[in-house]
């Protein structure tokens, strides 16, 4: 294996929960209705090209993106819109679709011929036609990829250290060859490189694709994190992009350009300590959860909270809701509206997960910790200093930056390194630390604050 | 009996509800209910799942890493008292004396604090945040015994209104609370607050007890006549809970393994104190010049201000490097205010206000540092792009 470089990261923390996901992979399950969230998608206003009752096939676009006419999102199969469901200022929250069982399909012209020197704006064009653009998202800010601009690279990381993190390598291993198609479509998009993470101990077949400059990442939670790998290997200057995408969109996209039409498959893991038999599923973008909860035998005695995505940066989702555009893992873990006498003393009640000191917590949850979403206090003012950088492997001061993104200072922001971070980084922070500030929040709203006044 | 708790609370929360007779009320009402009972509070925004330590428990560990120091401090307020009279005493009498003088003033401490905390909790319509239940008990930690307990009162009043809600209260103020506390009783009522006649129990009233501390004595150009296992177990004469430096390194040892207090202060702290010490050992030119470093160690408030006090989250400098920085200030200025300043013998109270004032300024240079190092990148990237 040629590496470009190997990270090691010491600060963070590995939190082990129990059902973790079996590597079993269920195909036949498919669900009948499915919903595209406009708010998966960071920053965008979407703008309707359907409506109610209308008749859509696989790939027919939805929606496009105000700030951005050229990005479209299709939908993800053939059927009949049967909802918009709107919040408050009638914003788009969700568009439901109700599948027809066909497979009317809309095809694109993906060949090249044979000796035809293949042309980046092409691939752009085709790309955004198709619905596959929103799979690339950029950073600074985590939004989608502006596809006017050309990046100074892209980074895909295969590693996921999170609670109840999946396996890269089991859930793409029948697909290499449209992984390295996806990547190879890729690199004629840009000039600058595609750069690959992989994990030091068990890189699977990842290190055999081409086309791509590897990196080996060896640390706990969140070293998994392309942040993290960013700032190490080519640091965000402002006016620099860089593009990520996931690993699983990588491979549709690969697959697009050899069919021709657009992949919407995604393969969740269902898991978390209220799930029987937590395993993953293949499946498509947006299905309907319910009938995913009933085969993993997800306990119906207690009340459940869904997450689309990891139980630290994830997205609440009603258990009759459906599964995001991004996420390749679906938690499911219990509320924890329940009180607790005394529950506040040190060293007692040690089952309650915690990483901080005044808790036996690391004795008694060896094996993994029954978790649950109570707060365990309340919102304090910020008392406690240097338990943040503990869970911050970058050379940013974490406490310093989210009071400047409270006090929206953007000059102080943009010292800090607001353009080098997503929300999704503060996940740790907001679990470990002890006055349960909201840090993603802040730090979100720094972000769009950074978008609004300077762009 | 946890149900029969939660059902009684819940029927008397009902009154303090929006819109109800108590509204306004409902912060101080909380402040107990959150007490007994972790709340059933789920997550909202953010991470879903959250650490089991909250305010509370760190405050509790601060409290629980106190109490050794709290209790010789009570035996050893009794134990002065009695060997000055002379009169023979088991280790009961002498705690019981001891917990006649103190527990009174831990309770004056307590009412005026959490009374004005729970006032502004209520006028602001927040909670009550835990911090005072740390400087509650620090104040009349660092009282001589013998201080009248409505000076305690008073000071314990402007601590709470000047050092903190008049900063924006928990997690806002600049001057940590409780050496506040002492620096206004020490200004404010000198007299009670140094000389041979406050140190032990009794002193004022009784004229054949007196007792100056080492410090005073040192600076008074006498001779001391305690030895070292005397300053280093604390049988000595001095503010209530600082004289022994074995309990403290306990208390100590309790706060950096439950990571609840920063080993970085802790140890620059002990650093720069040693260093000012020995380096005044090697001038000698006056008696508080020669006394040993590592006896400034031991006596005085020296390792009680540094383990307690000077790692106070809140005033204390807040990046790592800063903490370095900061805590070995606090120890440097420590022994130079007590070898330079005979009218201010226990030099670590000011050491540390002075050091609070500075440590937002530490801090600001350590996050420049970190600015224009990213800056520094942005321009060589430029450059490189332009050639």
């Amino acid at each position: 294996m040629n590496l470009t470089k190997s990270i090691r990261i010491q600060k963070g923390a590995n939190i082990k929960i129990l059902g973790e996901a079996s590597k079993i992979l269920k195909k036949n399950i498919v669900s009948s209705s499915f919903s595209i969230k406009p708010t998966d998608f960071f920053c965008i206003t979407p703008k309707l090209f359907v409506k109610e009752g209308d008749k859509v096939k696989m790939g027919t676009p939805l929606f496009y993106s105000k700030e951005n006419p050229k990005i479209k999102f299709v939908s993800p199969v053939s059927g009949t819109v049967r909802f918009i469901v709107r919040g408050a200022k009638r914003k788009i929250l969700e568009l439901i679709i109700d599948s027809d069982n066909k497979d009317s399909k809309i095809k694109y012209d993906v060949s090249f011929g044979n000796n035809e020197k293949i042309d980046s704006q092409k691939i752009k064009n085709l790309l955004l036609e198709s619905g596959c653009w929103p799979f690339l998202k950029q950073r600074p800010y985590g939004i989608l990829a502006d596809p006017e601009i050309s990046p100074k690279g892209i980074f895909i990381s295969t590693i996921d250290k999170s609670p109840l993190g999946i396996d890269y390598e089991f859930i793409l291993k029948s697909d290499i060859e449209n992984f390295q198609r996806g990547v190879n479509v890729l690199n004629q998009l840009f000039y600058g490189n595609i750069y690959l993470g992989v994990d030091s101990k068990y890189p699977g077949f990842f290190e055999n694709i081409k086309n791509v400059k590897i990196y080996d990442v060896k640390g706990p939670h969140p070293s998994g994190d392309i942040s993290f790998h960013i700032q190490r290997i080519s640091p965000i200057n402002p006016g620099e992009k860089i593009w990520t995408i996931n690993p699983e969109d990588v491979s549709n996209i690969g697959s697009f350009f050899k069919t021709g039409y657009f992949s919407p498959k995604r393969t969740i893991a269902i898991a978390g300590n209220v799930v029987e038999n937590p395993k993953y599923y293949e499946t498509i973008i947006g299905s309907e959860l319910k009938s995913f909860l009933k085969d993993s035998k997800v306990d119906e005695n207690v009340q459940i909270r869904c997450i689309n995505g990891n139980i630290l940066n994830g997205k609440t989702e009603s258990s009759k809701g459906f599964i995001g555009y991004f996420n390749n893992l679906v938690s499911i873990i219990p509320e924890g509206n329940e009180y607790r006498m005394f529950g506040w003393l040190p060293f007692f009640n040690n089952k309650v997960l915690s990483l901080n000191n005044t808790s036996l917590s690391w004795l008694f949850n060896r094996k993994g910790s029954e978790v649950n979403t109570n707060l365990n206090g309340e919102e304090r003012a910020l008392v406690v200093t240097g338990e943040m950088e503990k869970f911050f492997p970058m050379d940013i001061y974490p406490m310093q930056l989210i009071k400047a993104c409270l006090a929206g200072d953007i000059e102080k922001m943009e010292g800090l390194g607001i353009y080098e971070v997503i929300p999704e980084d503060f996940g740790l922070i907001d679990f470990s630390n002890t006055s349960k500030i909201e840090a993603q929040e802040i730090i979100r709203e720094g972000i769009e604050l950074m978008i609004k006044e300077v762009g | 009996m946890k149900n029969f708790f939660r059902n009684r609370l819940d029927l008397i929360k009902r009154n303090f509800q929006k819109g109800e007779r108590f509204e306004k009320f409902a912060p101080a009402l909380n402040a107990f209910d959150t007490f007994l009972f972790v709340p059933n509070h789920t997550t909202q925004k953010g991470s879903h799942i959250r650490d089991a330590v909250d305010l509370k428990r760190t405050m509790v560990t601060v409290i629980i890493a106190l109490m050794p120091a709290l209790i010789y401090g009570i035996y050893n307020t009794g134990y002065q008292y009695y060997t000055q009279l002379g009169e023979s005493f088991t280790f009961f009498d002498a705690f019981f004396h001891g917990s006649l003088k103190i527990i009174p003033m831990i309770i004056v401490s307590y009412i005026v604090g959490l009374g004005i905390e729970f006032g502004f909790a209520v006028y602001r319509g927040h909670d009550v945040n835990e911090g005072y239940l740390v400087t509650g008990l620090l104040i009349p930690m660092i009282m001589p015994v013998d201080i009248p307990l409505w000076m305690v009162a008073i000071s314990v009043a402007f601590a709470v209104l000047i050092a903190k809600e008049a900063f924006g209260g928990t997690g806002m103020n600049i001057l940590n609370p409780a050496l506040t506390a002492r620096a206004f009783a020490f200004f404010a009522y000198p007299t009670y607050m140094s000389g041979n006649k406050v140190w032990v129990s009794e002193a004022s009233n009784i004229d054949s007890i007196s007792g100056e501390t080492i410090l005073g004595s040192l600076a008074a150009g006498q001779k001391v006549n305690y030895s070292m296992i005397d300053m280093f177990i604390g049988s000595i004469p001095g503010s209530i809970a600082e004289t022994s430096t074995f309990w403290v390194i306990v208390g100590g040892l309790i706060l950096i393994l439950s990571g609840v207090g920063s080993w970085r202060i802790i140890v620059s702290g002990i650093l720069g104190g040693a260093f000012m010490g020995l380096l005044f050992n090697l001038l000698g030119l006056n008696s508080l010049m020669e006394f040993s470093w590592i006896n400034h160690l031991i006596v005085g408030g020296f390792a009680f201000g540094i383990v307690f006090m000077a790692t106070d989250p809140v005033s204390a400098a807040q990046t790592n490097q800063g903490k370095w920085i900061y805590g070995f200030l606090v120890g440097v200025f420590c022994i130079m205010i007590r070898v330079f300043n005979p009218a201010y013998p226990e030099g670590v109270m000011l050491a540390i206000l002075l050091m609070n004032v500075f440590a937002p300024t530490i801090d600001h240079y350590v996050v420049n540092a970190n600015i224009s190092k990213r800056k520094k990148r942005w321009s060589k990237e430029k450059l490189l792009k332009l050639e």
